[in-house]
């Protein structure tokens, strides 16, 4: 498959509802020391939507996303695919879950096990889709066929470790898992947050390349507001645990409603009108110590 | 006071691997930075910008190797200084160094006020419990950093709150030029901005003469410096003022960098990104000719086979592209260059150097290595 | 990991500790099959000093080959000591006889002093002084009366039928010398005996070869203990976590000493073999392997390859192995180092305390130490029972100290 130089986002019409959050909570923690990392959300990820929760550190992103992908338990609340409760319970449901919820993550680095080879990253997608036992020949031509979807060669990437690949191949090379399984929902961590604009241009075009082949949902865990704005359909920011404002790209960044998300966007700089470092509010709610913590002796 | 504060002459500094190969990260770097003047450097993950902000410190310890080159600090030439020498008047005072997540590398076991004596220990500085605390405050109030940071355990502290009080720390010292690596990259956009009100504001106070400042964000960069460079390969491809460097980019690169910035801003959603297809030279043995030539969708049959100098534009911006300033300026990324088949090709203007026989030092380092 | 290995062998601390452990490792192998006997034979007597020893009659049996060779001041040298000599100065002194005494060295004119005393001494001068005092003088006289006589010995045999009962069968002449080669019974002691006579080296020997044994045991037992436990503990959390966290802290809390004095002294006396012992030191000190791998593994178990793998469908078991025991495996191999040496000094702790191995069979270094302070070997100068047992100690530390430093060196990438 040729690189483009050129990546747009094709716009859609989304109807079916995929998968619906329902009053979902997570507390970690117990007693007093317990804390609501995700209070009381509701969402609705439709086939085909390209969904963005941006907020700040801390607001609970990454915690509602392992509730999701089913790798932290859910507190409260439930989680519908199709409108049934997902089916979560012995190792074949999850297995079977698995085939349709995936996710890569921010740090290309952390993302592979150094002592082992890369080639097992994708052998065991492979073994996830059900075809542990097929011939060795069948199982590298799907490798080298998903390694050519990210542009990647599979021969040169045999018998290789983590740690010979460049950060930008390794996210590449997740990409590829991906398009091996295939899955209905991708749910991406802050995947380009370490990559400079030009690779994540290259990111966003293969990950759209997969919705509109596959008709996935990406679901962008980001604080880049501006990626947000660009390619997803649907916005929600997140603050607390709690989403405070959502809707469709436009509605939100243009036409925000909540001083949040109005702070938020005047947070960001811009290329095109000047960036007031001077405003006073700056010095917000992060200066100020919970004197309950009371770290001075 | 020299004329400049920092002069880099052709820094060239490698990565000694495991495996007793060459890494060329820092490849042929000059600059120069006034007093006052900030300089932002922008490039591919993986191009060099962290090394080159180690190289400049002089101070090299394995895998970095020095190469060649010359990095003067207000008319002091640092290279070839002892390293003990170096390291007690040079690092902190003249240059500080703020690494890529180094809010993550504070000892968590240590109260910031411990942190702040042991950088004072470390340069010979030995303050009572009162004057270290007297000085300490002062210093947060400067920097508009709550005092009560001072007994915080690093844990206690937000990304933001860790990240800029990193900063005051590497500050402490009122070094003459201040690097920041990555200073916000892992933050929220609102502690990202306070990140950078408070490096503005050193420069502002007087605390720092000038900054450094590395990142990917290009929007920030554009933001917050009035220079700015873009690294490829090892190597400064463009240089130039922030406004012309982001919206007139001279060099190909440059022009698809610029050309993927997103902002929040309306008419954004219906526009093309530029994705550059290909992946940079590995390191080891980076080409002799145009580093991007492989990844070039402007590149004439010359690129392959001259050895491409630093070149200067009429107003002095630096590019390092073979193709005449007149044709740069005009072509945008989308364009299409004559193709190659054709045979009316683009006049370059440049001398033809012819590749050097050797590349000296890189042959050097292997035979001491094997 | 072949680059890791290979590292790890350029590594100066690593390679000297490694050395010194083999070279130890090699000793207790072959210098067996140098020594007769076992090492706990019995075969001399309380705290013979190290040297070569020779069969008396044997001497006197070998061939004899007579050498010009000043031998009676070598003979008063040794016989006569430095008070001695005072002694008889003072007497000369004392008797007021008109003999040149004076500027006479005891350290040096030894003989020539002996030869003094012996020609002017006279029963008969009554010095000043009690009785006990002037006897001194009388025994000092007896003693070396024949030490200057170059006559040498007769040797006889009892002998019924002659007429004296002695048979003379033999004459050591003052210059007559022996090969010690040609006498077939002598044994030569390295370092002495001990205590019970036996051989302080070839004990030290089999003792360092039993107590790096009882410090593989249980350091093996610790390290697995300890490696489960912190894998499982920090990996599955959970109430798992909270009970297993609850039964470490417990362990860690009650000084582990504790714990094997009571288990050492509920297990009968008879019964606690080398490897009991072993096994007792090894069951007490898992705890804070556990602690650390349990607090490294919560780290890792938040990485993202883990999530990958459990994206992939794995189970814990495969992750565990797969996943995280490699991440944690450089800082085991260095806590399994640690855990040998400090198992080797609880075993001597123990053993000085009279918990230790209960045998008589097998030398531990313990054993070898707690002997020789029931038997008060320094007080009796006996340094050979206890200084190269305590040196054998400290340089087994040193050595699994060294090595530790050394793949510090290597694991940790803050340190290079
Ligand atoms: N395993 C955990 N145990 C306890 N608390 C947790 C755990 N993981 C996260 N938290 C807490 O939950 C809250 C939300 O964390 P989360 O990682 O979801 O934030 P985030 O929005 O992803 O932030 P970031 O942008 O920094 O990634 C935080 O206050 C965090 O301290
Ligand atoms: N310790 C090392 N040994 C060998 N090569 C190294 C080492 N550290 C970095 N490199 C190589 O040197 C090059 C430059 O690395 P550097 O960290 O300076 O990049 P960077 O521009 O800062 O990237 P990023 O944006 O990801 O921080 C890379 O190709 C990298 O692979
Ligand atoms: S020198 Fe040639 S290949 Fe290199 S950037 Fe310029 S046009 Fe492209
Ligand atoms: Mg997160
Ligand atoms: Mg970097």
């Amino acid at each position: 498959m040729a690189e483009t130089d050129r990546v747009k986002v094709k716009r859609r019409e989304l109807t079916e509802t995929f998968l619906e959050g329902k009053n979902m909570s997570k507390v970690y923690g117990m007693g007093r020391r317990a804390n609501r990392a995700v209070d009381n959300v509701n969402f609705k990820f439709r086939r085909g939507e390209i969904v963005s929760i941006v907020g700040e550190s801390g607001s609970g992103k990454t915690t509602l996303a392992k509730m999701i992908l089913g790798l932290t338990s859910i507190t409260e609340g439930q989680l519908e695919l199709y409108g049934q409760p997902r089916a979560f319970g012995t190792t074949a449901e999850k297995r079977e879950y698995w085939k349709n919820i995936q996710a890569i993550f921010q740090d290309p680095f952390s993302t592979y096990n150094v002592f082992s080879k890369i080639d097992k990253v994708l052998l065991n997608c492979i073994e996830l889709r059900g075809q542990k036992d097929l011939p060795y020949a069948q199982k590298v031509e799907i490798m080298t066929e998903a390694c050519s979807f990210v542009n990647l060669r599979f021969a040169e990437l045999t018998n290789k470790y983590p740690f010979e690949l460049s950060g930008g191949q390794m996210q590449r090379l997740m990409i590829a898992r991906i398009y091996i399984l295939k899955p209905k929902l991708l749910i991406a961590d802050e995947p380009t947050s370490m990559v400079d604009a030009c690779s994540r241009a290259t990111i966003l075009d293969m990950l759209l390349k997969l919705r509109d082949e596959e008709d996935m949902t990406i679901v962008f865990i980001t604080h880049d507001i501006g990626l947000a704005y660009y390619v997803s359909d649907t916005i929600y920011i997140m603050k607390s645990g709690q989403f405070v404002e959502q809707g469709t790209s436009d509605e939100v960044i243009l036409h925000p409603k909540s001083d949040y998300t109005k702070r938020l966007l005047s947070d960001v700089p811009s290329i095109y009108e000047p960036w007031d470092l001077t405003s006073d509010d700056l010095l917000s709610e992060e200066d100020e110590f919970p004197t309950a913590a009371g770290g001075a002796p | 006071m020299a004329e400049y504060i920092l002069e880099v002459k052709d820094l060239k500094t490698r990565y000694v691997t495991r495996f007793r190969e060459n890494v060329y990260a820092v490849d042929g770097v000059s600059f120069k930075l006034k007093e006052g003047e900030t300089l932002g450097i922008a490039g591919e993950s993986g191009c060099g910008k962290s090394t080159l902000a180690m190289s400049l410190m002089g101070y090299y310890f394995p895998p970095l190797h020095y190469t060649s080159g010359s990095i003067i600090i207000d008319g002091r030439d640092i290279t070839g200084e002892d390293p003990e020498v170096l390291r007690r008047t040079v690092l902190g005072t003249e240059i500080a160094y703020i690494p890529q997540a180094a809010m993550n590398a504070l000892n968590p076991t240590r109260k910031i006020i411990k942190y702040i004596n042991d950088v004072l220990v470390a340069h010979n500085i030995r303050l009572s419990r009162t004057e270290l605390r007297e000085m300490a405050e002062e210093r947060m109030r400067l920097v508009n950093l709550p005092v009560e940071v001072l007994d915080r355990y690093p844990v206690e502290l937000s990304g933001g709150m860790k990240q800029r009080t990193v900063i005051a720390i590497s500050s402490l010292l009122s070094p003459k030029i201040l690097i920041a690596d990555e200073p916000s990259s892992a933050l929220d956009v609102s502690s990202q901005k306070l990140v950078i009100k408070m490096l503005l504001d050193l420069i502002d106070k007087g605390l720092v003469k000038s900054m450094i400042f590395i990142t990917h964000e290009l929007p920030l960069l554009y933001n917050v410096t009035k220079k700015i460079a873009v690294m490829y390969a090892g190597q400064f491809v463009e240089m130039g003022p922030a406004h012309e460097s982001v919206f007139e980019p001279l060099h190909p690169y440059a022009k698809g960098l610029m050309g993927s910035i997103i902002v929040p801003s309306e008419g954004i959603r219906d526009e093309h990104l530029v994705a550059v297809p290909g992946t940079p030279p590995n390191l080891k043995s980076p080409p002799q000719h145009c580093r991007f030539a492989a990844r070039c969708k402007f590149r004439q049959p010359l690129c392959d086979s001259v050895v491409v100098p630093e070149r200067f534009s009429s107003d002095g911006r630096l590019f390092r592209c073979l193709l005449p300033e007149a044709v740069l300026r005009e072509l945008k990324y989308e364009d299409q260059i004559k193709s190659k088949q054709e045979d009316a090709e683009v006049e370059l203007d440049v001398n033809i150097i012819p590749f050097a026989e050797d590349n000296g030092d890189g042959d050097s380092g292997k035979e001491s290595g094997g | 990991m072949k680059h890791r290995l290979r590292t790890t062998f350029q590594n100066t601390n690593f390679v000297v500790g490694f050395s010194i452990l083999v070279l130890l490792l090699l000793l207790t192998f072959v210098t067996p099959l140098f020594m007769q006997g076992s090492p706990l034979d019995m075969v001399g007597t309380l705290f013979n000093k190290p040297g070569n020893y020779v069969n008396r009659m044997g001497v006197i049996d070998a061939p004899k080959y007579p050498m010009s060779i000043e031998v009676a001041s070598i003979r008063l040298g040794a016989a006569v000591s430095n008070d001695e000599a005072k002694q008889m100065l003072e007497w000369l002194e004392k008797s007021e006889l008109d003999v040149e005494w004076k500027g006479l060295d005891p350290e040096k004119d030894r003989a020539a002093i002996v030869e003094l005393f012996l020609a002017n001494y006279d029963d008969s001068i009554r010095l000043p002084g009690t009785s006990a005092y002037r006897k001194g003088f009388t025994r000092l006289y007896n003693k070396v009366q024949n030490l200057l006589s170059a006559d040498g010995y007769v040797v006889h045999v009892a002998d019924p039928d002659s007429e004296s009962g002695y048979r003379e069968v033999g004459k050591i002449e003052s210059r007559d010398f022996t090969n010690v080669k040609d006498v077939p019974a002598r044994r030569f002691f390295l370092l002495g005996t001990d205590n019970f006579g036996r051989d302080v080296f070839h004990e030290l020997i089999s003792a360092i070869g039993n107590s790096l044994m009882v410090g593989l045991i249980a350091g093996s037992i610790a390290t697995t203990i300890g490696l489960l436990i912190g894998l499982t503990s920090g990996y599955v959390g959970g109430w798992l976590d909270n009970f297993l966290t609850f039964v470490t802290n417990m362990f860690t809390v009650i000084p582990s000493f504790v714990i094997l004095i009571l288990l050492s002294y509920s297990i009968s006396s008879s019964s606690r073999s080398i490897v009991v012992v072993a096994f007792v030191i090894g069951l007490t000190a898992w705890p804070w392997t556990a602690r650390s791998v349990r607090s490294q593994t919560l780290t890792l178990k938040n990485r993202d390859h883990v999530n990958i793998s459990r994206l992939s469908g794995f189970g814990t078991v495969r992750i565990i192995v797969t996943d995280i025991l490699p991440y944690v495996l450089s800082y085991v191999v260095m806590a399994y180092i640690l855990q040998i040496s400090s198992a080797i000094l609880a075993e001597a702790q123990l053993s000085m305390l009279g918990l230790g191995p209960s045998t008589t069979t097998h030398a531990t270094l313990g054993l070898m130490l707690s002997w020789s302070m029931q038997f008060q070997a320094p007080l009796s100068g006996a340094w050979w029972a206890f200084i190269p047992v305590v040196l054998s100690i400290a340089l087994i530390s040193f050595s699994m100290n060294l090595m530790n430093t050394g793949l510090d060196q290597v694991f940790n990438p803050t340190l290079r």
